[in-house]
């Protein structure tokens, strides 16, 4: 299976200095952003919106359509998005190591675009080598005039700045992390407003968008249209990145185009199931995504559509790959520690349930577990996330919660013998464990 | 308000406001939802989560918190569904896992909403069998309030309150998820002036006040309506009693005065009533110059005996009475009649030298509401700092330009608590406010910004006296200015709770009861009495120094603390032949007085009040008074019958029936129209044609040249501060420590010009120095009647010196 390159080009084909911006201009680097000052905001909206591309932070919108959205209220903000903190998940640390100069690219096309005078990438704590290349990059845009006052020579100003998140999961939640971002506790904000493009920043029209999406535009912009659509499969337009780890041989960053099976992905791209062992489960699209199986789903489309509609989702694009040594009940309750872990707090179902969730795992795990447990995790998840539906229902403000049922609707569903058979080691289950 | 949408409340159809929430649209409608985190006063977080309703919308059914809901019309909301059921039941139960249900030993066991609802639809068993969350409890995080985190159920309430409505953000929480705990910063106690709200409104026994804990369950309180005796803002409170003693006040959520919110002064103060420090007896300075404890009967006789002495050797304008301001109006009332009628002396005053004309803050014409600031456009604020002397009038104004967008303009000497949400902000040399009120007038420099927006109406005028000692006709210059700007209202200020009821009453040299004007008509009521114009309370001072005034009544007023000048107190106190004392204590004037008579306080005794608006307000007994203590009234009227003269009043009952048929502006305000019907007050009339008074403020003169203190000679900024060493602090044992002590603030460049980087003398008086840069050099700043304080002869112009260094070690 081929690789499709696209955002990656330039750091495959240079290695060594793709993030310099000698080497991004040598390569065509900053014309989108020059064309995109000849053009009008509704023409850069209706580009994008023409182009399919759709965000690629999680929740899977159309990115022209987002844009669309803005209130007229002024002064209005781009923010980058590259808190990328769910767990398997580390494409856009690629990018902004290894790229930067695109994404900046990318970033003068969407504030022209949104008529923002300031912009804000919000890196994730835990990356600062990418946030020092990202640094780097917009000093070198800076002095090169393509950032700051009167960009590449024309009447629009543009400021860009760096920030280092404090090392929170929930962050990468866009109001949380515009709270973060105002010096506030990162907590996720009421919805309705339901878009940052209505209140935002300061309460103020704002458009976040995810690394991955951003460094689309350049592209975008000098190829054009058609071509970014002529690499379609379907409604899936322009190429998608994963992030492949867990138990195969090649885990790693793909850019791949769209189309492909969850068979081709796995074996082919990737490499196979290490050691010559059985695929057990995959999470499709970051640890928050329902879990596929084999007999299942192995020859779906990896589509947005397909997936959706077999009551996962595509995500932040990270697949983890567990094989037949693994223990469910273990795996699903690491999961769910996460979620504990990473709860903002705010709200209650959260900041209780998920806790009460992972004690209840760990407990089963410990040989400790009881003969209700299982349906105790059911109904603790219900409260968390109504009818344990897909999409969820939630109780919560955010979907941080119910993130953390979804490793618990995979291990009922399809492993409830694992379940069944840590229950028969414990004393308490009534199932004549072992004393 | 626009029009009353209608909505479907579990199929019946309800008209209800706009423009709020669906949980309290419902609760409109009579449907109580319940809820943790939403408070009808704070901003909406939708944290708790325990508010789940149905909501039928174009995407069907939908589970919403309906906290975070705003109301439509034609919206069909479901609360009592099985879905909704259980959501709310799986909140409660979240919230049940970690909590303690320490409920017997909880102070909050009985009134408290989570154990309320857990009874009413908890679950009667715990799933949850895991170790509950532990921390060390409790931690103070004040000098008044504790906290215990394992109660806590995080609904940010007080965390709210701190940020939103007192703007002291000094409590928040810490870290995530499961450990997510309300703190305070590190080194920072929650001292705030209104931590006591946090405890009141927490919804579970997380935040506990020391004055309270462990003292009551609420099932065995008993509960009366009475009004704040801390403010003149006539806040609603509701007082609580225990085995006849007073053991809490609540705010109460009144629109008028006080939206519910308290300060810490106001709820915890009532200690001064339990005290056992109390005066149960009538106290007698026998031959021995020692007091002895006397029967009613000896006591009186020894006070009539006395005041008759003087009357018949000096006339009875030789008898003079100062105080009065801090009891009901029927209290008042009668001192009035007793001065003018039974004595025949018209010297009587309710201020303490430290107010501003009788007749302006009685008779104000264009005197506004508190509740003109929620439309207010612009709030000019010339007087003392709110947040020190008038709290609950700061959440106000605070609320005002904070939320409602008020253009703030605060002139003091000195910053301000309110100058975070100013404006606009101007301090000037005490002395110097003509020079002021005149470039603000003409708009000039930069004044020019807030001139103009006194021009957008409608405009709220705070005014007093910044401080102390500051000429009280700058304050009335102010609010001539401002009563002719657009759609203005003026807020004069006093101190002490009941001071606009005492003049109300008559307790001024200048007035009669209803704010009649002396030398009016005859009162009937009274028979032969002495209508003329009295001598105030500095004159009443002054005549006593001078041997003029022989016979001094205190009633409940201690002016060798409360008046600025206190070395004139003294000699006046001190000089007179004979000095009754009506008070709750000893203080360091009824000490030296020759007869102290024990009187009733807050929560003994019955009658009406009334607030810097003219409202008039109910306050009501709950408890008894201390041994043979009394209210004035008994007091007064037992004393007029021994001189002969008896008033014949027989109950405070009897004495609101006079006041509503002698006094013109209190016709028609009874206690049943109080008690049963305007539970908020009513604002008596400033304009009746029975009154003629209207009293319309001296206009601004031109500025009479000021000299700029030159050398060490300095302007005298006397201020007033929320925790001070007066009796009734010092006798409330929580707030006994909180007083901030006296020091002289000084801008940064005098003290490098007088060489005072430690400490000065004011008027002979040593006091350490604080470098306030809010000062304008040549401006002293000295705390008033502070422990350990200095009591001087408070001038508008005051001497200091420096100490020098090796006087600093003596």
């Amino acid at each position: 299976m081929t690789e499709l390159r696209v955002l990656t080009a330039r750091m495959v084909e240079h290695p060594t200095d793709s993030h310099t911006l000698e080497r991004y201009l040598a390569t065509g680097g900053y014309e989108g952003a020059r064309a995109s000052l000849t053009r009008t905001r509704d023409d850069l909206v209706g580009l994008v919106k023409e182009s399919g591309l759709i965000g690629r932070g999680g929740a899977g919108f159309s990115a022209g359509m987002k844009w669309s959205f803005m209130a007229p209220a002024r002064p209005s903000y781009l923010v980058v998005n590259g808190d990328e903190s769910e767990p398997g998940t580390f494409k856009d640390r690629q990018l902004l190591e290894r790229d930067p100069h695109q994404l900046i690219d990318g970033m003068i096309i969407a504030a022209v675009a949104n008529e923002a005078h300031h912009a804000f990438v919000y890196i994730r704590g835990e990356y600062p080598k990418p946030a020092r290349r990202l640094q780097q990059a917009v000093v070198e845009a800076y002095t090169a005039g393509y950032l700051g006052p009167g960009i590449f020579g024309s009447d629009y100003d543009l400021e860009l700045t760096v920030h280092l998140g404090a090392g929170a999961y929930i962050c990468g939640e866009e109001t949380a992390l515009l709270n973060s971002l105002e010096g506030r506790r990162g907590e996720p904000r009421l919805k309705p407003p339901y878009f940052p493009a209505a209140k935002g920043l300061y309460m103020l029209p704002t458009i976040v968008n995810n690394v991955e999406t951003i460094s689309n535009l350049p592209h975008i912009l000098t190829r054009g249209v058609d071509w970014f659509k002529g690499l379609a499969h379907g409604e899936d337009t322009g190429t998608f990145m994963t992030s492949i780890s867990g138990h195969v041989n090649k885990p790693g960053n793909y850019e791949l185009p769209h189309g492909l099976t969850w068979r081709e992905l796995i074996f082919d791209v990737a490499g196979g199931i290490r050691g010559g062992n059985t695929l057990k489960a995959w999470i499709p699209g970051g640890a928050s995504a329902p879990w596929f199986v084999p007999d299942r789903h192995l020859d779906l489309e990896i589509t947005k559509n397909v997936t959706d509609a077999n009551g996962s989702m595509l995500g932040s694009g990270a697949v983890i790959v567990m094989d037949d040594t693994t223990d469910m009940v273990a795996a699903a309750e690491r999961l769910v520690r996460f979620y504990a872990e990473e709860s903002c707090g705010q709200c209650t179902p959260c900041r209780e349930g998920t806790t009460w969730l992972d004690m209840i795992l760990r407990r089963i795990l410990d040989g400790a577990g009881r003969a209700e447990d299982k349906d105790l995790l059911l109904d603790v998840s219900d409260n968390i996330s109504v009818g344990l539906a897909w999409p969820p229902r939630q109780t919560t403000i955010c979907p941080l919660g119910p993130s953390a049922v979804s490793p618990i609707m995979g291990l009922v569903e399809y492993f409830p013998d694992e379940i069944a058979a840590h229950l028969a080691t414990s004393p308490l289950s009534g199932a004549g464990g072992a004393r | 308000m626009s029009e009353q949408v209608t909505i479907t409340l579990d199929g019946v159809e309800c008209l209800v406001d706009p423009g709020q929430m669906l949980i309290a649209a419902a609760e409109q409608a009579g449907t109580h939802i319940p809820r943790f985190c939403w408070h009808p006063r704070l901003k909406e977080v939708g944290m708790c989560r325990q508010c789940f309703v149905e909501v039928e919308g174009p995407r069907g059914v939908m589970m919403v918190p309906s906290c975070t809901q705003p109301v439509a019309d034609g919206m069909v909301v479901h609360t009592k569904t099985p879905a909704v059921k259980k959501a709310q039941e799986g909140i409660l139960e979240f919230l049940l896992i970690n909590h303690p249900l320490d409920c017997p030993i909880c102070d909050k066991g009985g009134e408290c909403p989570l154990q309320d609802q857990t009874l009413s639809h908890g679950p009667g068993e715990s799933r949850f069998v895991e170790e509950k969350r532990h921390y060390v409890k409790p931690i103070p995080v004040s000098d008044l309030v504790l906290l215990d985190r394992e109660r806590c159920i995080l609904c940010a309430r007080c965390v709210r309150f701190a940020d939103e409505i007192s703007g002291d953000p000094l409590i928040e929480f810490a870290d995530r998820g499961n450990e997510t705990q309300v703190t305070t910063f590190p080194d920072q106690p929650f001292s705030s002036y209104f931590s006591g709200n946090t405890v009141q409104i927490c919804p579970v026994g997380a935040l506990t006040a020391t004055a309270y804990r462990f003292r009551a369950r609420p099932w065995d309180l008993r509960e009366a309506a009475s009004v704040n005796p801390g403010t003149t803002a006539g806040d609603s409170v509701t007082i609580q009693a225990s085995r006849d003693e007073l053991i809490r006040v609540l705010g109460v959520d009144n629109d008028a005065t006080n939206h519910g919110w308290l300060d810490d002064r106001s709820r915890f103060g009532f200690q001064w009533v339990t005290s056992p420090d109390r005066l149960r007896r009538p106290l007698v300075r026998g031959a021995d110059g020692t007091f002895h404890a006397a029967s009613w009967g000896e006591a009186v006789a020894t006070v009539a005996e006395q005041l008759r002495g003087v009357i018949d050797d000096h006339g009875p304008g030789a008898v003079a009475a100062i105080g009065g301001a801090r009891g009901t109006n029927e209290d008042a009332y009668t001192l009035a009649r007793f001065m003018r009628s039974v004595i025949g002396s018209p010297h009587l005053d309710a201020r303490l030298d430290d107010a501003l004309g009788s007749r302006f803050l009685a008779t104000l014409a264009g005197r506004g509401r508190i509740g003109d600031l929620e439309k207010a456009r612009t709030i000019l604020l010339w007087g003392p700092d709110l947040k020190e002397e008038h709290p609950t009038l700061y959440l106000r104004v605070r609320r005002a330009a904070q939320e409602l967008g008020a253009t703030l303009i605060v002139v003091h000497p000195r910053a301000t608590g309110l100058d975070d949400r100013a404006t606009h902000r101007f301090t000037y040399v005490p002395g110097s406010g003509w020079d002021t009120l005149s470039a603000l007038m003409a708009g000039e420099g930069e004044f020019a910004a807030a001139r103009a927006a006194l021009g957008e109406g409608p405009v709220v005028t705070i005014v007093d006296q910044t401080g102390l000692v500051e000429d009280p006709l700058l304050a009335e210059a102010v609010a001539a200015f401002t009563r002719d700007l657009p759609g203005a209202g003026v807020l004069p200020l006093a101190r002490r709770a009941n001071t606009y009821g005492a003049l109300d009453m008559g307790v001024a040299p200048d007035l009669l009861p209803g704010r009649v004007p002396t030398s009016g008509a005859a009162i009937e009521a009274w028979g032969d009495a002495d209508l003329s114009e009295g001598l105030d309370t500095r004159g009443i001072l002054e005549a006593a120094v001078a041997g003029r005034v022989k016979a001094l009544l205190l009633v409940g007023a201690d002016p060798l603390r409360d008046v600025p000048d206190a070395d004139l107190a003294r000699r006046a106190v001190e000089g007179a032949d004979f000095v009754v004392a009506i008070d709750c204590f000893l203080t360091d004037s009824s000490s030296v007085a020759d007869v102290i008579l024990p009187a009733a306080g807050f929560g003994e005794k019955e009658g009406t009040v009334t607030n810097l608006e003219g409202r008039v307000q109910k306050v009501n007994a709950l408890v008894p008074p201390p041994g043979q203590a009394r209210a004035d009234w008994s007091i007064l009227d037992d004393i007029s019958t021994r001189l002969g003269r008896p008033m014949g009043l027989q109950s405070a009952l009897a004495i609101s029936r006079e006041i509503s048929a002698v006094a013109p502006a209190y016709r028609g305000v009874t206690w049943f129209l109080l008690d049963w019907k305007e539970r908020d007050g009513v604002v008596v009339p400033t304009d009746s044609g029975e009154q003629p008074l209207q009293y319309v403020p001296v206009a601004p003169a031109d500025p009479t040249p000021t000299k700029s203190p030159r050398g060490a000679t300095f302007a005298l900024h006397l201020s007033r501060t929320l925790y001070d060493d007066a009796v009734l602090t010092r006798q409330a044992p929580a707030l006994a420590g909180l007083a901030g002590g006296g020091f002289a603030g000084l801008n940064p460049a005098d003290v490098k010009r007088i060489r005072a980087d430690q400490a000065v003398t004011v008027e002979g008086h040593r006091l350490p120095v604080i470098v306030d840069p809010s000062l304008a050099p040549g401006t002293i700043h000295v705390p008033f009647n502070q422990p350990g304080g200095p009591l001087f002869a408070a001038g508008a112009v005051v001497r200091v010196e420096a100490v020098e260094a090796e006087a600093l070690d003596a």
